[in-house]
């Protein structure tokens, strides 16, 4: 890998060089690096593009990196990652991709992530994505993540998209069973003329399961961003979504939450707000001797934290 | 020291403008300057056209005898103005160890940012941390706000009526926090106040009722009329202030 893939590596999974544990490094469309342990194995496909990460029953405290780096323009990708995390498992995944394209061709990785979460298992999914590259081609990311629970699980999705991805849909499924529970917090900012769009559906099947879906964004410039999320509560269930965004400049935000209780035990509650930074927030700052658009950056970058 | 030069102020309202100050003329020495007045009189409003957070109608502010009039909030804020405001603001994701940052305008480790924070009688650990949203109870904010300034050391302060929803009991200390600031700063500290024992540390009481300045003078000469002993505090402030309202 060269310098560019590296630091590329470093912004979307904080990693420097190669990670310890298991881990698979893909970097324009080729695997860069390898390594599986005794608990976690990688297997790559044989019928479509992708690997399959199988995580032993019982596995605790491992991590596995899985990073994706893009430095060539004209090239797309879609790749097909299946995750098997075993009975009582608890692990921690880290995914994420960075494309640097200094092209006009258009950079694209459209990767479709399922998760099969074993009873009691427990997992932290991290994904970061990140763009950059003074080309005009465009850096583009299409995320789908899938999501089946089985009884007892738990998960939780932590999902970032802070720069230079010009148009993006996030589509994420999940399905739960009895005492499931997922949890989702989904960090975005877009500038210039970007788009991002986000597609959260969780079924709560099971008794007791519940869902929190969290969405925190930041729209400046004439970036257009668009917040779907739906809960469906089929059993006794509690669920619950929030979409929180700051407007700036000529951005544009549309939020839909949509809740459908199918059982006459299931709570859900929506909750959806977007505007401005509040006046006198950047007032407050100001008379700590902040200019107003370092107030302004404070704001942001707490809130999105 | 802050001086305002026939300060006027008037907000558009629904019959007509509204006039919210008129012809204020005020020095603010060195020392504490308490100012007091009825609800609605005005004194919030002076507070924000000191930190420039409100643009007179008219008039000039003078610090140190520069005129800095025009001057905004922030290049105000790095001549030395910190501002503790009525309502605290609240922010998603900014820590009260963040806030302390800011205010002192360096990155302060925590053993610092806590020392502000105990002085306001918050247990710094439980609360450092914390994010300065909705969570915080009302009191807890008011204590964090007035921990910004402290943080700040400037050489004007002004409290807008630091004591709201401080419990009694914290009363005293409060009051410490402000003789120590000036102990230590010097420098002219305005509050606005409602409470006898913060007109009871004031160096010089200022009356502010309906947009103007009714009385100002020592304590020793503003306060016996003030609090008289047998009436309540609004009657007696309509009496000195020779019917006024
Ligand atoms: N922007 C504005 N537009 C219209 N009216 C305003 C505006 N700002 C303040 N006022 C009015 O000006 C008057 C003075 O308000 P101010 O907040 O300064 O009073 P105060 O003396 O601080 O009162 P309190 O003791 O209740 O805090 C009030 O009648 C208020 O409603
Ligand atoms: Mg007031």
């Amino acid at each position: 890998m060269q310098n560019t893939e590296l630091d590329l590596l470093k912004m979307i999974a904080d990693i420097d060089g190669i990670p310890s544990g298991a881990h698979n490094i893909r970097a324009n469309g080729e695997t860069g690096s390898r390594v599986v342990t005794e608990n976690v194995d990688i297997v790559t496909k044989t019928d479509k593009p992708g690997i399959d990460i199988i995580i032993k029953a019982g596995t605790k405290g491992e991590s596995v990196h899985i990073p994706v780096v893009i430095s060539k323009t004209d090239y797309t990708e879609t790749v097909y990652n299946d995750f098997y995390i075993g009975d009582d498992a608890d692990v921690t995944i880290m995914a994420g991709c960075g494309i640097h394209n200094c092209g006009d061709g258009e950079a694209r990785h459209d990767g479709i992530h399922t998760f099969y979460v074993g009873k009691n298992a427990k997992v932290k999914y991290i994904e970061k994505h990140y763009g950059e590259g003074d080309g005009t081609g465009g850096k583009n990311m299409n995320p789908t993540t899938i999501i089946n629970i089985a009884d007892g699980g738990y998960m939780e999705m932590e999902t970032t998209q802070i720069k230079g991805i010009d148009s993006t849909n996030r589509i994420t499924n999940a399905v739960l069973g009895a005492e499931a529970k997922l949890v989702i917090h989904e960090k975005l900012m877009t500038h210039g003329t970007q788009f991002a769009g986000t597609d959260f559906t969780v079924d709560l099947n099971g008794e007791n399961s519940s869902a929190n879906v969290v969405s925190r964004s930041v729209a400046k410039d004439t970036s257009h961003q668009k917040f779907l999320s739906k809960i469906n509560g089929n059993n006794k269930c509690s669920g619950h979504t929030e979409c929180d965004a700051i407007i700036m400049d000529d951005a544009t935000v549309t939020a839909v939450p949509e809740i459908t209780a199918n059982h006459i035990d299931a709570s859900l509650i929506h909750e959806a707000a977007i505007g401005k930074i509040a006046g006198e927030q950047l007032i407050k700052l100001m008379t700590l001797g902040l200019t107003e658009s370092q107030a302004e950056e404070q704001i942001v970058n707490g809130f999105l934290k | 020291m802050l001086e305002l030069v026939n300060i006027s102020f008037s907000a558009p309202s629904e019959n007509g403008e509204k006039e919210i100050l008129k012809n204020i003329n005020l020095k603010l020495d060195d020392g504490f300057n308490v100012i007091t007045g009825p609800n609605g009189g005005g004194k919030s409003t002076l507070a924000k056209i000191i930190a420039g957070i409100i643009t007179p109608t008219n008039g000039k502010i003078l610090l140190d005898g520069e005129d800095i009039t025009n001057l905004s909030i922030t290049e105000r804020a790095n001549k030395g103005i910190s501002f503790a405001f009525q309502q605290p603001v609240r922010f998603k994701g900014i820590t009260v160890h963040d806030l302390i940052s800011l205010a002192s305008g360096k990155d302060i480790g925590m053993t610092e940012a806590c020392d502000f924070l105990s002085q306001v009688g918050l247990c710094a650990r439980d609360y450092i941390n914390r994010e300065v949203n909705a969570s915080l109870s009302g009191g807890e904010l008011k204590r964090i706000e007035i921990a910004t300034v402290l943080a700040r050391g400037t050489k004007v302060s002004l409290f807008d009526e630091p004591e709201a929803g401080i419990d009694l009991w914290s009363f005293n200390s409060l009051i410490k926090v402000f003789e120590k600031l000036h102990e230590t700063l010097g420098g002219s500290i305005m509050i606005i106040s409602h409470q006898e024992r913060i007109l009871n540390i004031a160096d010089k009481v200022i009356v502010v009722a309906n947009g103007t300045i009714k009385a100002t003078g020592t304590k020793e000469e503003i306060l016996p009329e003030l609090l008289g002993n047998t009436m309540g505090p609004c009657k007696v402030l309509t009496d000195a202030l020779g019917g006024a309202n």
